[in-house]
């Protein structure tokens, strides 16, 4: 049996001390959000194996690039103009083809583009804040953008993001469902950040800071961040008993 | 020492937090001419097989207070039971059926509102029939971690009571909060609640 077909079985248990706990004082939104009984662990079903399929031909032609999605013809958002690249995998390093990545942002100033955001930081008129992408067969993807800016956050009374892009993220199981936040290297805000903390260790955290990456700069043009997503892996059912007829 | 494993851990998830819709509904929050329509607005056409059906819902806090910045994911079965999926061996799904939907609820209200078809009789790992049954997908700010629910039907009584997930359950007490009343004629109702009296059963899956 081919080992690509090996690997279709149930996704590795999530490990729930690596992600942030549902309840987590410090992010006080939390306190009220978070489930007070246990979860209800279960083997995936078939429910959870599958997941919907997004195809490349959905992908408009600027949908990666947020320095033109949104921008006025001959006009460009204001910003520090990057790339930012990698690769989607799973727990056993294999290239998760396919996964459809949606991503958001605060534009250059920390400002949001939405009705509830009330920061006196600047909307860009040439900067939506969105973009999509799905990754190829390598499971790489690539975007360009403006990089965001911090913003302050009502929680403590000066408390500020560090700069992010959020990613939601699509695999090839429901169960595999994340949306986490790629951050960026050097960045003193990280560590004194109240949504960061929740996640509860240092190499945890470090998993998600991207580092600037050289090679991959565009001279004179846009500097790259090289940010990898990993999914859940999941387990080869090449030994287990089967169902009649499948 | 021993050999390693080598495995990489799967990121860890991060809030969605207030502002999920710009990236997930992009028009829904007047963020008009990046994509045609947001993703995830249509899950049956015209042609799509099976009794249709309308599931409403909110999401509620600790305090009773409906959630209005959240975003709810559902996935299921087609009428058959089978999903349009290549994970799924079985055979293929309907055509016209996409399985997945996606609300950010109601800016007012929080009430999120899913148009589609009631799904079929899936089969369990060892073969049983699970009831017909929606998964759902929840986050928002202030959720760490998206959570998954499953969503069963209150006129599927029998089908409910040999469920072998249902059955798997040991507080008994809790297992209405996985079941949507009917309200009507194909109409269905489905609150989650996070915390709390009543809270929704959430699993680990």
């Amino acid at each position: 049996m081919a080992d690509k077909d090996a690997h279709n079985g149930a996704f590795y248990q999530r490990d729930r001390e690596w992600h942030p706990p549902a309840y987590a004082p410090i992010y006080k939104t939390s306190v009220k959000r978070s489930p007070n009984a246990a979860l209800i662990s279960l083997d995936n079903t078939i429910s959870e194996i599958t997941g919907p399929v997004f195809g490349h031909n959905m992908i408009g032609e600027y949908d990666n690039d947020l320095i033109q999605n949104y921008a006025k013809a001959g006009e460009l958002p204001i910003g520090q103009r990057i790339i930012v690249h990698g690769r989607v995998l799973d727990e056993d390093r294999r290239p998760v083809p396919g996964a459809l990545l949606e991503f958001w942002q605060a534009n250059a100033g920390g400002r949001y583009r939405h009705k509830k955001e009330t920061y006196l930081a600047p909307l860009d008129p040439n900067f939506g804040g969105c973009g999509r992408t799905i990754t190829a067969e390598d499971g790489s993807y690539r975007l360009r953008t403006i990089k965001p800016g911090p913003y302050p956050w009502p929680n403590g009374v000066n408390d500020w993001r560090p700069a992010h892009i959020h990613f939601s993220v699509f695999g090839h199981g429901f169960a595999q469902r994340l949306i986490t936040q790629m951050y960026f290297e050097g960045d003193p805000l990280i560590w004194i950040c109240p949504i960061v903390k929740t996640i509860p260790s240092k190499e945890a955290i470090e998993s998600l800071i991207a580092p600037i990456d050289m090679e991959n700069t565009i001279p004179m043009d846009a500097r790259a961040y090289k940010f990898d997503i990993v999914l859940r892996g999941r387990r080869s059912t090449m030994f287990e008993n089967r169902m009649e007829g499948n | 020492m021993q050999q390693k494993l080598d495995r990489l851990k799967e990121s860890p998830s991060q809030t969605a937090g207030p502002y999920v819709h710009i990236g997930c509904t992009p028009n829904f929050t007047g963020i008009h001419g990046i994509y045609d329509e947001d993703l995830g607005t249509r899950i049956i056409n015209d042609k799509t097989k099976g009794e249709r059906i309308t599931i409403r819902g909110r999401v509620f806090d600790g305090t009773g207070t409906p959630l209005r910045d959240a975003l709810i994911e559902i996935w299921h079965a087609d009428a058959n039971g089978i999903y349009p999926s290549p994970e799924d061996k079985r055979g293929e799904a309907d055509p016209n059926f996409r399985g997945w939907g996606r609300s950010p609820g109601d800016m007012e209200t929080g009430e999120f509102v899913f148009e589609t078809i009631k799904p079929g009789v899936a089969p369990f790992k060892d073969g049983r029939p699970m009831a017909p049954h929606v998964t759902f997908w929840v986050v928002a700010r202030g959720i760490n971690i998206g959570l998954q629910t499953r969503m069963y039907f209150s006129d599927e009584k029998a089908a409910n009571e040999a469920d072998p997930i249902l059955q798997r359950i040991e507080h008994k007490v809790r297992i209405p909060t996985l079941i949507a009343e009917k309200t009507g004629d194909g109409e269905y109702r489905f609150d989650i609640r996070l915390q709390g009296d009543g809270e929704t059963i959430f699993f680990d899956i």
